[in-house]
């Protein structure tokens, strides 16, 4: 069985990350419930001709995964795994709509195709023209881990030797407008680096995409290895700690060889016990960090979650804007990331410094 | 008919979300699929719709699309002789 | 190089045993019904009456007679649950699985639910979406639009706990594809057991969708046939229990069929339509062959994709021509029993090739009348009984998305 590589990083994000050769050195501050990316320049990476009909979703999916295609120097991949909660929002909104507002007539196909989950996986693919393996994995908060559960049994299997993975999520407002009448999203407007002192129900919605190229031969601008990546549908709050502790006895580890947590707390003050539970508990001698308080919070924000451990291990920096507590690891060698929303579909990922 | 023209042409545009195309850039003989204005089988579809929310002109195959799409002058020419609104 | 921990190996599994099915579709509601109607030829291709459309003159659909206050009674839900449509079939479907796998305690083994949708929860949103505003009772619904929430409730009604739980939503390959990585993470040894398939209900958002593109027929779909009009949506779900062979061995379980073979890849031409030689479809079946380290001549039998839209069934029977060349085995499509039922059709039709297996038949391919004049491969036309050691299963969808599995009566 082989070990499985991050070779590469391509990430959209409601932060300036998209530029590689930067890390969080600017850091965008937001005072809202609602954020959003911050965009390139589409335009640099994708023709007129071939954008026209893409959504945003589509947009930073393909541009994602051109940017960490090109940092891994390739043309082409043997699979692509694409994992998204809702697919592209806007224009299931647009073609639902349409359907209720013009009772059934003169509706236009554009807007249903792009509503197919599977949309941004099969543009990639068509950019690409990329005939392998394609799948889109579309269970809320597992999404991406999903994806990134394939493509390495794949790459340990020997099945395909390079795999662009992703997560990708686009906002649509009339959805965060029924998504706040649930207390899914935070009725107060919340500033950056409050998030976690909101104490209040919801959280602040956003959207991204974090391509990865993830292959079995390490490559000079490999950023880690892949351990292990575990999901579960459901898990009692009392279990999060046995849980863990299952997850790292499996791959022979104990809490003292995790140098650093990093946590997908959301400051929802509902479900972020189940992150306190790890962090204030056996964890609490360990340096931790998060980072919905950057990105937001989206069905694969935890794409964003090992972008950072990536970056982290690869360049032995860790930015102060995601610390969580005060305890320094004198070095970044293997990073444990725990992610659930609303009590379901957590995953831990177990990253390693190669 | 130039009329005709000119609004085919905008709405062309906007429609198809032709990003890079001004009206000004299309010629009333130039190719609209493939080769031409780079249109597509789905571009058709739109095109279809069009035809039917504008100029009550209903079509029930889309390969007939292909035909009367074929310029703005034989697009204008077939609406012309077949509207009904 | 990391190597395998002791407990993978011990797992890895060479067989993939299917070891129970279940099915509600138009023509039936477990499968016995769904085997009794496709060797009776009886269509469940019928006028919508469930759905309030515009269109209701204008299509045809594979509709399940059970309405939803039904289909929670028989689950025995409170009034106050928010399952749609889809959560309600995948749960009946699921349950009947379990129930032929003869599981009791689901928790013996590791297992995992894999399931596949396209619509999920669109029947309540598109039921209620403006009236989510006022509507407080409706609300409940909000929590369940995305596309894992059938899949959640699933998992729940089976007590499948703190495991491996996921949805695919590749378009019409979907279920396919659940099969597929299913089999996959027995082979490998994470799972010891898993639940595989996909479920969907017709909703007013299909409905338009494929409208919109001009490919549903206004009649009965005729796969294969000159003259075919288009497709014609139906709703179904259907699950299957995936075991190991440590687990078939332990548990001394009878066998249905095994998974064989597998393969998926990319049309990478168009958003929608797949390109005229198939050459996805091509290369999904060659790989599934591959897996299964058989030939082209091993297949008896092959469940065509064949939706009756012109695009499909000429790709797809050009992708036959080129994997099997002159010795292309008999073939039918079952869409014109159930419809195209989207998400589910991969898993609904492993349903069938399995029971084709069991029984040593081939299902006629309804409704044919006319020759394709491209290629002169003709659909199996009669009820046919022939042995049969090996079937093989395509799904082909949106995004170029295509799909292929083996099932076989021997490991």
């Amino acid at each position: 069985m082989r070990a499985v590589y991050i070779n590469s990083v391509g990430s959209i994000s409601s932060q300036k990350t998209f530029d590689n050769s930067q890390f969080l050195d600017e850091i965008v501050s937001y005072e809202d419930n609602i954020i959003l990316a911050v965009d390139p320049n589409y335009k640099d990476y994708i023709a007129p001709a071939n954008s026209r009909r893409m959504a945003k979703g589509i947009k930073m999916g393909v541009v994602a995964s051109k940017i960490a295609l090109k940092e891994a120097n390739l043309d082409n991949v043997d699979a692509i795994i694409t994992g998204t909660g809702m697919g592209c929002l806007k224009d299931s909104k647009k073609f639902l709509s349409a359907i209720i507002d013009n009772d059934e007539q003169f509706l236009t196909p554009t807007s249903f195709i792009q509503s197919t989950h599977n949309t941004v996986g099969g543009q990639i693919a068509l950019g690409l023209k990329c005939k392998g393996y394609n799948f889109t994995y579309v269970h809320a908060s597992v999404s991406f881990e999903s994806a990134v559960l394939d493509a390495k049994l794949m790459l340990e299997n020997n099945e395909a030797s390079s795999v662009l993975v992703g997560g990708v999520d686009e906002i649509e407002e009339y959805t965060c407008t029924l998504h706040k009448l649930i207390n899914h999203i935070k009725e107060e407007k919340v500033n950056t680096t409050d998030l976690l002192g909101s104490k209040t129900k919801g959280a602040v919605f956003s959207e991204g995409a974090n391509f990865f190229v993830l292959s079995n031969i390490k490559q000079d601008s490999s950023y880690a290895q892949i351990v292990a990546i575990s999901t579960y549908n459901t898990i009692k709050s009392t279990n999060i700690t046995d849980l863990a502790g299952t997850f790292l006895k499996e791959n022979d580890l104990d809490i003292e060889a995790i140098d650093l947590l990093v946590l997908g707390n959301n400051g929802d003050v509902t479900y972020d016990s189940f992150y306190n539970e790890l962090s204030c508990g056996v964890f609490n001698k360990t340096q931790q960090v998060y980072y919905k308080h950057l990105c937001g919070e989206f069905n694969t924000a935890s794409s964003f979650g090992v972008w950072l451990a990536s970056k982290i291990l690869k360049t032995q920096k860790l930015p102060e804007v995601t610390k969580l507590n005060d305890i320094r690891a004198s070095n970044y060698n293997t990073i444990l990331l725990y992610n659930q929303y609303r009590g379901e579909n957590h995953s831990f990922t177990l990253l390693r410094k190669c | 008919m130039d009329t005709l023209k000119q609004e085919l042409k905008e709405n062309i545009v906007e429609q198809l979300n032709l990003e890079d195309i001004s009206v000004d850039d299309i010629d009333d003989n130039d190719i609209l699929f493939g080769e031409g204005l780079g249109l597509d089988s789905i571009d058709a579809l739109e095109l279809i719709v069009m035809l039917d929310k504008n100029y009550g002109i209903k079509l029930t195959d889309p390969k007939e699309g292909r035909a009367i799409f074929e310029s703005i002058n034989v697009m204008a020419k077939y609406i012309s002789e077949n509207r009904t609104k | 190089m990391k190597f395998l921990r002791k407990q993978e190996f011990k797992n890895m599994s060479k067989g993939v045993a299917i070891t129970g099915m279940g099915i509600i579709s138009s023509i039936g509601n477990n499968v016995d019904e769904n085997y009794k109607s496709l060797i009776g030829g009886k269509t469940g291709i019928t006028r919508i009456s469930k759905i309030k459309t515009v269109h209701k003159d204008d299509i045809m659909v594979g509709e399940i007679a059970f309405t939803n206050q039904e289909l929670e009674q028989q689950l025995g839900l409170s009034p106050d649950n928010n399952y749609s449509r889809t959560a309600l079939l995948g749960v009946i479907a699921a349950k009947q699985a379990i129930e032929e796998a003869g599981i009791s305690n689901i928790n013996t083994y590791k297992t995992g639910l894999i399931s596949a949708t396209s619509v999920g929860g669109m029947d309540k949103t598109e039921a209620y979406y403006y009236d989510y505003l006022e509507d407080k009772a409706a609300q409940k619904y909000i929590e369940g639009h995305h596309a894992g929430d059938s899949t959640q409730k699933i998992a729940e009604e089976l007590g499948i706990d703190q495991s491996l739980v996921t949805t695919i939503s590749t378009a019409c390959s979907s279920a396919a594809n659940a099969i597929m990585f299913g089999a996959r993470l027995i082979k490998s040894g994470q799972l010891d057991r898993v639940i595989v398939g996909g479920s969907d209900c017709l909703s007013k958002f299909t409905i338009n969708g494929f409208k919109t593109l001009m490919i549903l027929s206004d009649t009965y779909n005729t796969p294969f046939d000159e003259n075919r009009k288009g497709l014609n949506l139906g709703e179904a779900a259907a699950f299957l229990v995936l075991e190991s062979d440590k687990v078939v061995k332990a548990e001394n379980k009878k066998v249905l069929a095994y998974v064989k073979g597998y393969g998926n890849a990319n049309d990478a031409f168009h958003q929608t339509a797949s390109s005229e030689n198939g050459d996805g479809a091509t290369l999904a079946m060659q790989k599934a062959l591959k897996v299964a380290e058989l030939s082209p001549g091993d297949i008896d039998y092959i469940n065509a994709h064949g939706t009756a839209t012109g695009n499909n069934d000429l790709s797809e029977g050009r992708a036959i021509l080129r994997t099997f060349e002159e010795h292309v085995p008999d073939f039918s499509s079952t869409k014109a029993y159930t419809g195209h039922t989207l998400a589910a059709a991969g898993a609904i039709e492993a349903v069938y090739s399995v029971l084709a297996l069991q029984n040593n038949v081939i299902y006629p391919n309804l409704n044919f009348k006319t020759q394709m004049k491209e290629f002169s491969i003709t659909p199996q036309l009669e009820l046919k009984e022939k042995e049969l050691q090996t079937v093989l299963s395509n799904s082909l969808g949106f995004g170029g998305n295509c799909s292929t599995v083996i099932f076989s009566k021997k490991q």
